[in-house]
């Protein structure tokens, strides 16, 4: 009972952030404070989601970890050439993790995960420079994933999740660099989608040839949202051209990536364990944002046309005394996005992130987890070069410099 | 327990540390807008003052309203210069976003309304709603911009403009008398009594445009150097324009010898939309009614043949006024008045041919070309069975006598520039031009000449848009930059409007 609230609770709690494209790795206060790594840890509940064959290598009979980490992110443009410059206000987010592992037996266990590893909210300042191309976005998503494990032996476990997605999004855009109605208001749409579903799977594999030696392989498939007939509200549309731009209803699809990890846990010695792992993001498939309008917009070609990428993640956690753990890590995020693709929806280039965390046992049963990032996006010079405005292509671009700190908490009850 | 309680204070301190470590890092290496390498160079902009006609006062849409004098270039400019050690800008602001004038609480249908765009109609019309900016509520000043729209060279130094009295004789502007000093003073003489540290004059547009937009139905005074006796639509005389030139920069630079300026120079009317949307050949007949036409004016190249063997005109004259329509796109009829006068053959023989490439056609008659003169008469279209009339096209003579002036007045302005170190000049000419042949990127989007879709000028076709304004307030920017050793930030026009859609 008191777990089914939990679960609801947790799912009341928005969701949002951002980072590498538009994907949020903040799963785990234990990982992240280890440079968000653990495809090859196995010590909580938090495997439900990095690596599910480690679900049969916990300690526990039943392992529950709940998390959630406040976010704080900031976007700031600026044109030289121009003299123009801006910055996002963005709200707090808050994406969430809740895990539950329980065996069955020797060999099998079970579990289940909710978690939010997409979310991005970009604020810019309404009409600002880029208001063509994007005022505001706001994606959320939230994953149910029933997960099961299965030991071949103490050396070999393979785990398996089936994953349930709901998304939702929220976009705003002026029409075009200038459209006003007759008060100089700029005409706008809004698209909003929400509840757009799909299922998709998390396999992975662990294995343990030494005492000292994990090694983990996790492989998350990409989910394919398709909004089919939602909502497109126009706004500030010129009264001659209402019956051009009447509130309507628009598709598009938008793909979460799928996601392989490679990673490994060495102990060094009984207090100290070192953590390796490699993601590769599919963002290939990322190919545009197009939507689809019935009205006469029509289609609006965004092509995005990202590349795979990786993020090299390191991690070292320290047992310091029976009472506390400390952890640390740094992580090389790689962007996906090409040169002349860069817009302010996603305004990222090659990230690095430090962290930091500890756990806290405050009982036998209980522990205090808090991680903390500070990631930092290299200043970059960019530009979106395939807006189309009646048939011209208007290059949008300048400098961008983009910085997120996230400070999380997490309660692991384990019997 | 009070270790570990330290320990988790550590990180909380940590976190603190990230939060502050993250807001100082996460500025830019260069930031714009960082005003320490901002400077006014060799210039003084502490009292600015900007002395001209509509392009100056932020007239846009056929109206002068607040959010165009609010993004008038020389607000722009001003705006630029407070980053420089600039002083207050006061503009004399209308009453409203509408733009209508009321003459002591009566419309008039020559100030109305600002234009928007009917994207059903795909024309424009004046905004709807009851203009509250009454002519005879004057303005106490004084004034930094003194705009004002209407103005010619001569009118800036003519006392009375001010002077509500002389509305009607049509000595004084209802623009002026608004926001003038006293009944009795000039322009001129209310700029230069601030004693301007700096100026911008954009001044002697309207001593060709209004002879250009009303089809050369005007004189051109070319060899009378009194503008006392001119009528509004008339071309002001080289020699009178150089002479109240002078003046006028005479009595700013007279007041403040320190003042240093820029001077702007007068753009080409065939560069504007006013003159180069309306294409010669607008009109696109089928078989039947090509047919139609040219058995109506079948007399009219009979009598131009009969006129020639009576040695009238010439076979050249009879090829350039035989009226011929063919399916397809058709030159519009014309009333030529530099054609032979043949009446004396017949009567009906009026001065017509049909119009080429080489004429230009007023943007008005966009909306007049091929409507029926008289509802009646099915053959009474007008440009086709009836000829658009001497105030609807600029032909060649007219073109020509409009640039001989032009250019002449815009030698007298880049020679005065050029006699004073203190004076910049500034190529408005080559800026329209520029936006008319290639149009502009001016970094984050594209402006061109097009009417009502380019983005630069303004529904009136002759106005620049805000973001136009923008262009012209940048690059006279530049010009002071590199003229007085000056490090002033440009804006970016993409923050300013273009065009209001109904």
């Amino acid at each position: 009972m008191k777990k089914t609230t939990l679960i609801i609770t947790s799912m009341c709690i928005s969701t949002s952030a951002f980072a590498g494209g538009y994907r949020v790795a903040l799963q785990g206060q234990k990982a992240l404070g280890m440079g968000h790594t653990g495809v090859a840890m196995t010590d909580s509940a938090e495997v439900v989601f990095f690596n599910p064959a480690g679900m049969s290598f916990l300690e526990a009979d039943t392992d529950i970890i709940a998390g959630v980490t406040l976010i704080d992110s900031e976007a700031k443009y600026q044109n030289v050439s121009t003299n123009t410059s801006a910055k996002t206000d963005n709200p707090i987010g808050t994406p969430v993790g809740l895990y539950y592992a329980k065996k069955y037996d020797e060999k099998i266990s079970y579990g289940l995960g909710l978690y939010t590893p997409y979310g991005n909210v970009v604020e810019w300042p309404k009409d600002w420079a880029g208001s063509h191309l994007v005022n505001d976005i706001e994606l959320k998503a939230i994953y149910i994933q029933p997960t099961i494990s299965y030991k071949f032996n103490n050396t070999y476990s393979v785990g398996f999740g089936l994953t349930y997605t709901s998304g939702k999004v929220e976009f705003n855009r002026n029409l075009s660099t200038s459209l006003v109605d007759e008060n100089g208001d700029r005409s706008n749409v809004t698209i909003k989608a929400s509840g757009v579903d799909a299922w998709s799977y998390n396999i992975g594999f662990l294995a343990k040839p030494t005492e000292e030696l994990s090694l983990g392989v996790s492989y998350r498939s990409k989910v394919d949202l398709k909004a089919r007939n939602e909502d497109a509200n126009f706004e500030n549309i010129p009264t001659t051209l209402q019956s051009t731009f009447p509130d309507t209803t628009f598709n598009a699809d938008l793909v979460l990536p799928a996601e392989l990890t490679l990673g490994t846990a060495y102990d060094v010695n009984d207090k100290t364990v070192l953590t390796f792992d490699l993601n590769r993001t599919f963002w290939g498939d990322y190919k545009n944002l197009d939507v689809q309008f019935n009205n006469g917009a029509g289609t609006s070609f965004n092509p995005r046309n990202y590349k795979d990428s990786n993020i090299y993640r390191f991690g070292v956690q320290h047992v310091m005394n029976s009472d506390l753990v400390i952890r640390g890590g740094i992580y090389f995020d790689k962007t996906p996005i090409r040169s002349g693709y860069f817009t302010p929806e996603t305004p990222r280039n090659d990230a690095t992130g430090f962290t930091a965390g500890a756990t806290y046992t405050v009982s036998k049963n209980m522990d205090l987890d808090f991680s903390l990032l500070y990631l930092i996006f290299d200043e970059f010079n960019g530009s979106y070069d395939f807006y189309d405005q009646s048939g011209t292509t208007i290059s949008f671009g300048g400098d961008y410099k983009t910085t997120v700190t996230t400070l999380g908490f997490g309660l692991n009850y384990k019997f | 327990m009070i270790l570990i309680k330290n320990q988790i204070m550590k990180l909380v301190s940590i976190a603190i540390s990230c939060v502050v470590v993250s807001a100082c890092d996460s500025d830019f290496d260069n930031p714009v807008g960082n005003s320490s390498s901002y400077n006014s160079g060799d210039a003084d902009f502490t009292k600015f003052v900007s002395i001209g006609d509509s392009l100056t006062a932020g007239y846009a849409d056929a109206a002068l309203y607040i959010a165009g004098q609010e993004s008038s270039y020389p607000a722009i400019l001003a705006q630029q210069f407070a980053q420089v050690g600039g002083g207050a800008f006061n503009q004399p602001l209308v009453n409203d976003n509408l733009g209508g004038l009321l003459f002591l609480g009566n419309p008039d249908p020559d100030f109305a309304n600002r234009l928007v765009l009917d994207a059903e109609t795909e024309s424009p019309e004046p905004i709807a709603g009851s203009p509250t900016t009454e002519v005879f509520s004057l303005q106490a000043g004084p004034f930094n911009n003194v705009g004002v729209p209407g103005a010619k060279s001569f009118h800036l130094g003519a006392p009375g403009y001010g002077d509500g009295a002389g509305l009607g004789a049509g000595t004084a502007n209802p623009y002026f008398v608004r926001f003038a000093s006293s009944t009795t003073t000039t322009v001129i003489a209310d700029a230069a009594s601030q004693l301007p540290s700096f100026f911008v004059m954009w001044i002697g547009n309207n001593d060709v445009l209004s002879y250009a937009t009303t089809g050369g139905t005007g004189v051109d005074q070319v060899a009378n150097p009194d503008p006392t006796t001119y009528g509004f639509d008339d071309i002001t005389s080289p020699v009178a324009f150089a002479g109240v030139y002078a003046q006028l920069v005479g009595a700013v630079t007279g007041a403040n010898p320190a003042a240093k300026g820029v001077l702007v120079n007068i753009p080409d009317v065939s560069t504007i939309p006013f003159f180069t949307t309306v294409p010669h050949n607008p009109v696109p007949l089928d078989q039947a009614n090509a047919d139609a036409l040219n058995a109506a004016y079948a007399a009219y190249n009979g009598g131009l043949l009969a006129a020639q063997s009576a040695s009238l005109i010439d076979a050249a004259e009879v090829a350039q006024r035989t009226i011929i329509f063919a399916p397809g796109q058709n030159a519009v009829v014309i009333i030529d008045e530099d054609l032979t006068d043949i009446t004396g053959v017949d009567p009906a023989l009026i001065k017509l041919r049909q119009a080429t490439a080489a004429d230009l056609l007023v943007l008005t008659t966009s909306s007049t070309i091929g409507t029926l003169a008289d509802p009646n008469n099915p053959a009474s279209a007008i440009g086709l069975g009836v000829p658009l009339s001497d105030a609807d096209v600029l032909i060649p003579s007219e073109i020509q006598a409009i640039d001989t002036a032009r250019l002449a007045f815009n030698t007298t302005i880049k020679a005065t520039a050029d006699a004073n170190p203190n004076l910049l000049f500034v190529d408005a000419a080559a800026i329209l031009a520029e936006l008319d042949l290639t149009g502009v990127d001016y970094g984050t989007g594209f402006i061109n000449s097009e009417y009502a879709t380019g983005g630069a000028f303004s529904l009136d076709g002759v106005h620049p848009t805000a973001r136009g304004y923008a262009l012209v307030a940048n690059r006279i920017i530049a010009e002071i930059n590199a003229g007085f050793n000056a490090n002033i930030p440009p804006v970016d026009p993409g923050a300013y409007s273009t065009v209001f859609i109904k």
